[in-house]
């Protein structure tokens, strides 16, 4: 079932990214795409209404790129909660860690290793 | 400018206005909508796919003894391993043709908008190429993933 | 008595034979899959052309046209006057570098996708001016290059629109001289700018369509001649999109295309087997299937008066970011075989 979850609502979140892309002007790049799924993460994360897609779909919802926002958001929060207001700064970011130094990490070694094709 | 030279600059481009909307219009009939119907329900397929090979991996992360926190964070390394190396193997950009957002909007997508351009401008040198372009889309989406976090950390710091 | 060579507003009548005596062309692997493969001099399956970047491979293109077409009539770079050659990238790189290897006195030109005309347009009038006797020209595109500098990395996974073209890899050149034998560039109508406020960086057709109407309605009240004049109107890559939007436009001005109507950039490829959407584009659209199918029409005499019309969209990277609109331009030659 949570297989099938993931699948179902991971997929709707990108549906909804190629309404948009389809259905708008034509200058909307990946750039903003990506940057909108962040924002919208983060802000319905605060809200407190990603988590519970995250409860029931897992990686459908934290896969997109809006999971990312969520994460963000939910680190800023936490670490006020522990740390007070130098929280707000540093709790995204060392939430995130991981991610986004893997993501420098790979995509350096990805690049030089290979060469473009097409 | 005499005040009849300016009514006549204001016709013209008046004109000019018009001419110009009734050619979107003229564009708009014989220009090809992008198939919506098809492109969306790829996505959804593609998407959801790729958040299925997600919830796979973390599903056996947790299994073999990793907690909730760190299974998630290792899974998105792992998705975004794979992203780059799909990428690097130019493989990536056919499932991008056919997946649209599907394959833009997982983090997959966030590796390849990493990696495609850093790959492409390694001819331009190590620092400027590869080091700039790495960050061509990663840099806006973390420059807006940091704001909007920080907001939210202080609106929650003053409201709590 | 003088013979009057400017003719109506933008028009001009060459005096002297303005003859085409020698072409090239050099294309890529996706032009050489394509219906007119067997035109083309020289068909490159590596889009790197044995360099180290795209762009000295584009570079390369352009060269070995131009040299291959002063081969093919045994002429050496000292026999020629002028060297124009212009591409889509930024500082005309292709045309500058190869010129460095090409000593011909050089002017670098940039229309965009009209660049080739707009060459043939500066060379007869050099020629008929008495400037010179001979003159070599060329442009060329390249796939990976434009979309670099315009679009995004190949690499990119991202969807193209259907009203997308795909930008032609190849560089074509023409030898023109003032005596010989040959196809004769006769007239010429020299385009305005004209922006209707397109902004879709995907729909190049569309943006230039308008100006190409601009262009034809002017050649032929210039002129005093109409579509049926000729027996092919042929515009550089406006592609499916916009050669359906010239055509209505045209239909506005009361003007009927028809039959004899076709625009290289649907000529180049099989739009229906290759994945190139609207049609092929770039300063190698028109060059190549000008330089090889037809100037072989030509030759073969299936043609004998054939209008030329290239369009080019003049945006930037930074223009387009800047949310400016893309203004275009046509440039139209007559070319007459008797």
């Amino acid at each position: 079932m949570q297989f099938l979850l993931a699948f179902v609502i991971g997929g709707i979140i990108c549906a909804i990214g190629q309404l948009f892309i389809d259905l708008t002007r034509s200058s909307v790049t990946p750039a903003h795409v990506l940057v909108g799924y962040v924002t919208a993460g983060a802000i319905l994360s605060a809200l407190g209404l990603y988590q519970p897609l995250v409860n029931i779909a897992g990686a459908g919802a934290t896969i997109p790129l809006s999971g990312f926002g969520h994460s963000l958001a939910q680190g800023a929060i936490k670490a006020v909660q522990t740390r007070g207001l130098l929280g707000a700064f540093a709790g995204g970011a060392e939430a995130t860690a991981a991610g986004i130094v893997a993501a420098v990490v790979f995509g350096y070694a990805a690049a030089v290793l290979f060469n473009p094709r097409s | 400018m005499t005040q009849s030279q300016g009514q006549g600059n204001l016709q013209q481009q008046k004109m000019q206005q018009e001419l110009q909307q009734e050619y979107k219009q003229l564009v708009k009939n014989v220009k090809p909508r992008p198939p919506v119907l098809k492109n969306t329900i790829l996505a959804f397929l593609v998407g959801g796919a790729i958040c299925l090979i997600g919830q796979l991996i973390l599903w056996f992360l947790k299994k073999e003894g990793l907690g909730d926190k760190e299974a998630a964070a290792a899974t998105a390394a792992i998705m975004i391993f794979l992203g780059a190396l799909l990428t690097g193997l130019g493989i990536y950009d056919v499932i991008g043709k056919y997946g649209g957002a599907g394959s833009m909007v997982p983090i997959t997508g966030f590796a390849n908008s990493i990696v495609a351009p850093a790959m492409e401008f390694k001819r331009e040198g190590f620092v400027f190429g590869v080091g700039a372009r790495l960050f061509t889309v990663a840099g806006p989406v973390l420059v807006y993933g940091f704001l909007v976090s920080t907001v939210v950390g202080l609106i929650y710091y003053l409201i709590r | 008595m003088e013979i009057e060579k400017k003719v109506g507003q933008q028009s001009i009548r060459f005096v002297k034979p303005i003859v085409i005596t020698s072409s090239a062309s050099v294309v890529g692997s996706t032009e050489g899959a394509g219906p007119l493969a067997d035109t083309f001099d020289w068909i490159v399956e590596d889009l790197l052309f044995g360099e180290q970047s795209w762009e000295k491979a584009e570079c390369k293109m352009l060269r070995e046209s131009a040299k291959l077409a002063l081969r093919k009539v045994n002429l050496q770079e000292k026999d020629i006057d002028y060297f124009l050659a212009g591409d889509l990238l930024n500082q005309i790189i292709s045309a500058n570098y190869a010129a460095r290897g090409i000593a011909i006195p050089f002017f670098g030109l940039f229309g965009a996708c009209s660049t080739f005309v707009e060459a043939m347009l500066v060379a007869s009038i050099l020629i008929d001016g008495g400037f010179a006797r001979r003159v070599l020209l060329a442009s060329s595109s390249h796939h990976n290059t434009a979309e670099r500098q315009y679009r995004f990395p190949t690499e990119q996974g991202v969807q193209r629109p259907p009203s997308a073209q795909w930008t032609v890899t190849g560089s074509g050149a023409l030898l023109l001289e003032e005596s010989g034998n040959g196809p004769r560039v006769t007239m010429g109508t020299v385009g305005k700018v004209i922006d209707m406020g397109m902004t879709d960086a995907n729909d190049m057709g569309s943006a230039m369509a308008p100006a190409a109407a601009d262009t034809l309605v002017n050649h032929f009240q210039d002129t005093g001649t109409n579509p049926g004049s000729y027996d092919l109107i042929l515009t550089g890559d406006l592609g499916a999109v916009g050669k359906a939007a010239l055509i209505k436009l045209l239909q506005q001005r009361g003007y009927r295309v028809g039959e004899n109507y076709h625009d290289c950039g649907m000529l180049i490829y099989d739009l229906e087997k290759q994945d190139v959407h609207s049609g092929g584009s770039g300063c190698g659209c028109a060059a190549v299937v000008f330089s090889g199918h037809i100037l072989r029409q030509l030759w073969e005499k299936k043609y004998r008066k054939i209008l030329f019309l290239a369009t080019g969209a003049l945006m930037s990277p930074t223009s387009a970011q800047q949310g400016e609109t893309i203004p275009g331009i046509a440039h139209a030659v007559v070319v007459e075989f008797n």
